[in-house]
């Protein structure tokens, strides 16, 4: 909780990540073999990033390039092989709840209501009737009034990454991080949750790592937007996007011409 | 009127005609009924030993060394297979003996059990409580194991101590795939009193068919086989209900 100090900033530098292959090598002869074991596979080389307090970054990379690899070590989740993070000028150590992570498939528990999971990150508060209270004005915010007492199981897919996000955001936490949160939602569902997260980025001016492989969904919600290359990744490009919301690129030519950088950058025409 | 029909009428059938195969068999065969006592004969001798309270008395037996030696499994068991799913290193150091202590039947421990525990309860309580004791840490382990890690990272998320995640978590989460281990082991464990009893009691329906047997009671025999299915029924339903629970059937979606 800074006074007037900036929360939420993020820096990361020289940051590697290896592991060592475990697995013996394929017994079948192969022009181009994979990691032996023992060899060292690089999944993140040299990462060099700041993030200002109140960014919503957006990054882009190709499948299993080490986009999570990177989210979960700035969350505390993994450790770097070499390379420092710092959240607030402080290096990472663990996760905490001043960072809440949103899954890539659901994280509520199953066995508990939504307000019970909405209300983990006040667990501790003395005032119960206060948290009461700000767990309601969660649960208003994303609109799931009237569903306080189901279970996930029985609210849809878009219901259940709400629940999520009120339970994120009831905490204020100064980073949130996101693994492709929208995975596995329906195209409309998804338009609907950009803007959510969106409108929420605007009113609350937090932290937002977004990590997705959908290269519009982070043109037209990012303020910035950081591609990664293929493993080992490195920073391939980044971007800030300073068009206003809404966002459209037909009537935008700058951020159309952004827009086809990022596509030509990960090697893909969106022209078929 | 379908699911009256489906929980109760066809499955009454099934009996019905296990009844008439038995009393076409004592006509083919002509067996006495020292040997081989009819339905009606059978139902005669029941009336009997409700009638004298003898049932019951053998009943209540049986049942409490069954809920006493399970209620112990369950005590011990299900903390041994939270902490050793949870603590891999015990795991590890545990599982061979585990799976070298399971298929060891706990009849085979009834003369150790009668030398150490003596005659009366205590050994048959015991060979209960090894009856299910296995089944049940195994399953627990199994069930801790097969917890999603993303529910540890929330936890991790959202600084959880060491109880909150034993209480919120692990517990919550393994009920569901617990209940049927809990099932199966209330079905072992009254497969087993009835072979305790046979040794070093003198009550329980394990006690009853042995006792029938020597006064050549086959009817009496048969009785306390009806009964022993009879609350074996009771007894699987009774745990069957307990999946029912709402904090229980968050798995059954």
């Amino acid at each position: 909780m800074g006074l007037g100090v900036a929360v939420g900033h993020i820096l990361v530098e020289n940051l590697h990540k290896w592991f060592v292959e475990r697995r013996s090598a394929s017994r079948i002869a192969d022009e181009n073999p994979g990691p032996a074991k023992g060899d060292r596979v690089f999944v993140l080389n040299d990462i060099n990033l700041e993030i200002p307090d109140g960014e919503l970054v957006c990054i882009l990379g190709p499948s299993g390039c080490g986009k999570t690899t990177f989210v979960r070590i700035v969350a505390g989740f993994d450790t770097p092989t070499a390379g420092k993070v710092l959240t607030d000028g402080k290096p990472v150590n663990g996760p905490s709840s001043d960072n809440i992570f949103v899954f890539q498939h659901s994280g509520l528990l199953p066995w508990m209501t939504v307000r019970e999971n909405v209300m983990l990150g006040l667990r501790r508060m003395k005032d119960r009737k206060l948290m009461a209270e700000k767990v309601q004005e969660y649960i208003d915010i994303v609109d799931l009034v009237g569903f306080e007492d189901h279970y996930p199981h029985q609210l849809s897919g878009g219901m259940q990454r709400r629940a999520e996000l009120a339970r994120a955001l009831v905490v204020n936490p100064e980073i949130l991080f996101m693994d492709e949160p929208f995975a596995g939602l329906d195209f409309l569902t998804r338009i609907k949750m950009r803007e959510e997260v969106i409108n929420m980025h605007e009113f609350i001016q937090k932290t937002i790592i977004f990590i997705t492989h959908d290269i519009d969904e982070a043109m037209i919600m990012a303020d910035r937007v950081v591609v990664f290359s293929d493993r080992p990744a490195v920073i391939k490009m980044d971007v800030k996007i300073p068009a206003r919301h809404p966002r459209d690129f037909s009537c935008d030519p700058e951020l159309e011409g952004l827009r086809r950088q990022v596509y030509t950058e990960l090697g893909v025409h969106y022209a078929l | 009127m379908w699911e009256r029909t489906k929980g109760f009428i066809l499955p009454s059938f099934a009996f019905v005609i296990l009844l008439a195969v038995w009393q076409v068999t004592k006509i083919a065969t002509g067996w006495s009924v020292a040997v081989f006592p009819s339905p009606l004969e059978a139902a005669a001798g029941m009336w009997e030993l409700i009638k004298e309270g003898t049932l019951l008395k053998h009943s209540v037996a049986s049942l409490f060394r069954v809920t006493l030696g399970f209620y112990l499994a369950v005590i011990f068991g299900l903390p041994l297979g939270i902490l050793l799913g949870w603590w891999k290193t015990g795991q590890a150091i545990t599982n061979s003996l585990i799976q070298f202590l399971r298929p060891i039947s706990p009849l085979a421990w009834i003369p150790l059990a009668v030398l150490w525990f003596g005659i009366g309860d205590k050994p048959a309580v015991f060979l209960i409580f090894l009856s299910s004791f296995f089944p049940l840490v195994v399953a627990t382990i199994t069930a801790v194991n097969g917890i999603r890690s993303i529910y540890f990272q929330v936890a991790a998320n959202f600084n959880f101590s060491a109880f909150e995640t034993a209480t919120k978590i692990i517990i919550p989460a393994i009920l569901p795939p617990i209940m049927p281990a809990l099932r199966i082991s209330v079905g072992i464990a009254w497969l087993v009193v009835v072979a305790a009893e046979m040794i070093a009691v003198k009550s329980g329906l394990g006690f009853l068919i042995l006792d029938s047997r020597n006064a050549l009671r086959m009817d009496y025999v048969m009785d306390a086989m009806i009964a022993i299915g009879v609350i074996g029924i009771c007894l699987d339903r009774v745990i069957s209900q307990l999946s029912r629970i709402k904090s229980v059937s968050w798995g059954s979606v």
